[in-house]
């Protein structure tokens, strides 16, 4: 008994101390960075002070979060909405073009946020966007930008997203089993309602994780807002950026930061606690 | 006890001995090689191009060019390579408030003027003094910010910064994203309020932000990123906005319709020092190449080839009046209160947020 404890305890030291150097030990310096105090030569020591926290109190910050709350859910919500149906069908496909199919959007993971911004802010430009095909069709008379806008913004989150998506769903719905959409059939409920009252409520748990991670993958992004957004659509993550980088503000930064974290951690807890249980 | 500690102690004489047999070629090395920074992309190649060879060919030092971000990024990386006592470049271009920075956090190698005899060309204000006199940064290169416009979309080029605040260009501006690269407050104090006096108190600079602010409409992108503007301006998808005058001059050059105008209030001088990190090692070949960049000779080549001004007095340089029109304007410039960004740091930038995200 006594040694197998033992044994488990030191199968976890390797994951434990990897865990500890490159995930806690920044967390905690960013902690100790968003409270340090102020130096004379403009530089911060170790100490105790909330400034930063204050400094973030103001309205503007606050609804730089909600707004980048808002932004994250609704990015979830949209990719979910695109990547639920397709893996649906995909998983009715043969072994063969499911592997095809998911092959090429795990493909589509490697491209970098830069690369995604950069090429939506082509595709929305104005001298080689798609207006330009809008104008060969005859639907406007003259080309324009579509960015930056809110829309674009949007727009090429959701492309980031839905990979994932897709990727979180899959599991689940593969091995959905089909006798609960026979039975619910044969019982008289229509595809639509079968779809509605048995597939999706069973497979909630992966619709609830792969919205919480779509979520949380946005609330980091920083480049597709600011490429393509105008600064009223930048979000907490690009004002970090601002700080730490241009402002050369590591403590407001890191204040935000923690700001930035515990939203996440409160949403990732609230749909635990509401939604995790029924199944 | 007394036995770890020798222990300890000859570990650590061994390791330290043992590193600087390990760094010694490295050193031997180093003396005929100097690692020079300058903002990456066209700087950079610039440099590279005309004036790195020129310097190699006068003194036998070769260099080794480093590409380094503009603003506080590479002060960043230069303090953290001084907590590992290294110098990511032994001698690097830096600007405005992040040398200014710098110079408060001493993190800069103290010059001697006396291994510099060209200093004697340029005026103070391109000598950089810590408080005790000792001069730690050396003017390099000075470059204008003006209004630039595309000729197809606004073939009349307004000659005055006012213009932005024309609503006839709703929606068509470019302008840079932080206030503190911008220098948009400057820009607003003398064309409005007749100089940037007005920005000594925190009153005077929230009556040139309410001003300011009057723009905000005609703003498409605030940029951060030069590339993504000058695209813009060149196809003229934003006909109009603020920009570098060395870079516009080239996309001009080069057949685009861009035109850039020293606006009849100034335009933005910007100048980039050479300083040095606190644990560069070459201090010889340093003051070398700084004394060799102050030549009246090599400021008239890099307003040749970089389109940079010179720091040093015009007069000493054979550059004729066109070229020196090309490169700069004898209308008085607005010099950037690089002071306020550093006094009120905080207030001006949470201000300046709030302002552009309307």
């Amino acid at each position: 008994m006594q040694s197998s404890a033992l044994s488990r305890y030191i199968g976890l030291i390797p994951s434990s101390v990897m865990i500890g150097a490159f995930f806690v030990i920044p967390f905690v310096l960013i902690l100790l960075t968003s409270v340090s105090t102020p130096t004379d030569d403009g530089g911060y020591a170790t100490g105790f002070d909330l400034q930063h926290f204050e400094r973030f109190l103001t309205w503007f910050y606050i609804e730089r979060a909600l707004f980048s709350a808002g932004l994250c859910a609704l990015i979830a919500v949209l990719s979910l909405l695109i990547a639920y149906p397709f893996t649906y069908f995909l998983t009715t496909f043969p072994p063969r073009s499911q592997t095809f199919w998911l092959i090429y959007i795990l493909a589509q993971l490697s491209l970098s946020e830069v690369l995604i911004a950069f090429s939506w802010q082509i595709l929305l430009s104005r001298t080689a966007g798609v207006a330009n095909i809008l104008v060969w069709i005859g639907v406007i008379e003259k080309s324009f930008a579509m960015t930056p806008s809110a829309g674009a913004v949007v727009a090429a989150l959701v492309y980031l997203t839905v990979p994932f998506s897709v990727l979180l769903l899959f599991p689940a719905l593969s091995r959905l089993d089909k006798s609960l959409i026979e039975a619910s059939r044969t019982l008289g409920a229509s595809p639509l309602r079968t779809f509605f009252t048995v597939i999706i409520p069973v497979t909630r748990p992966a619709i609830i994780s792969g919205g919480v991670t779509v979520f949380v993958l946005t609330l980091g992004a920083i480049i597709v807002p600011q490429v393509l957004g105008k600064p009223e659509h930048w979000t907490l993550s690009v004002l970090i950026t601002d700080q730490a980088i241009f402002n050369f503000n590591m403590p407001f930064a890191s204040a935000l930061a923690v700001v930035l974290l515990v939203l996440s951690a409160t949403v990732i807890w609230l749909v635990t606690k509401f939604s995790g249980k029924k199944t | 006890m007394p036995t770890t500690l020798s222990r300890r102690r000859f570990l650590g004489t061994a390791a330290a001995t043992g590193a600087a047999a390990l760094a010694a070629p490295a050193i031997v090395q180093a003396a005929q090689s100097l690692k020079v920074g300058t903002y990456g992309g066209f700087f950079e190649d610039s440099f590279k191009q005309f004036i790195f060879p020129e310097f190699t060919k006068a003194t036998g030092i070769e260099v080794n060019s480093v590409a380094v971000p503009t603003g506080e990024t590479w002060l960043v990386q230069i303090k953290n390579a001084a907590r590992a006592k290294t110098a990511p470049a032994d001698v690097s271009l830096m600007a405005g408030i992040p040398r200014s920075h710098g110079a408060d956090q001493k993190v800069f190698k103290a010059l001697d003027d006396s291994k510099i005899p060209n200093l004697s060309n340029m005026p103070d204000r391109f000598k950089d003094r810590y408080d005790d006199g000792t001069l730690y940064g050396v003017g390099a290169v000075s470059w204008y910010i003006t209004l630039c416009t595309n000729s197809d979309e606004i073939p009349e080029a307004p000659d005055s910064w006012a213009a932005l605040w024309d609503e006839t260009y709703k929606d068509q501006i470019g302008l840079l994203g932080l206030a503190s690269n911008s220098h948009m407050l400057e820009v607003t104090a003398a064309t409005f309020f007749g100089g940037t006096d007005i920005l000594d108190t925190k009153d005077g600079i929230q009556q040139v932000f309410d001003k300011l602010s009057e723009l905000v409409p005609n703003v498409r992108l605030w940029y951060k990123d030069e590339g993504a503007f000058q695209q813009a301006l060149q196809d003229g998808e934003i006909p109009m906005g603020q920009y570098y005058h060395d870079v516009a001059g080239l996309a001009a050059a080069e057949g685009f319709p861009v035109v850039s105008t020293f606006p009849k209030e100034g335009a933005v001088v910007d100048s980039g020092y050479w300083i040095v990190p606190e644990h560069a090692q070459p201090v010889d070949e340093i003051h070398e190449f700084i004394n060799f960049i102050s030549a009246a000779e090599t400021q008239a080549l890099l307003s040749r080839n970089v389109g940079t001004a010179p720091v040093v007095d015009p007069a000493l340089t054979d550059l004729t009046e066109e070229e020196l029109a090309a490169v700069s304007s004898p209308k008085a410039p607005i010099v950037p209160r690089y002071d306020i960004y550093k006094d009120h740091a905080d207030w001006i930038s949470d201000t300046w947020n709030q302002m552009i995200a309307g």
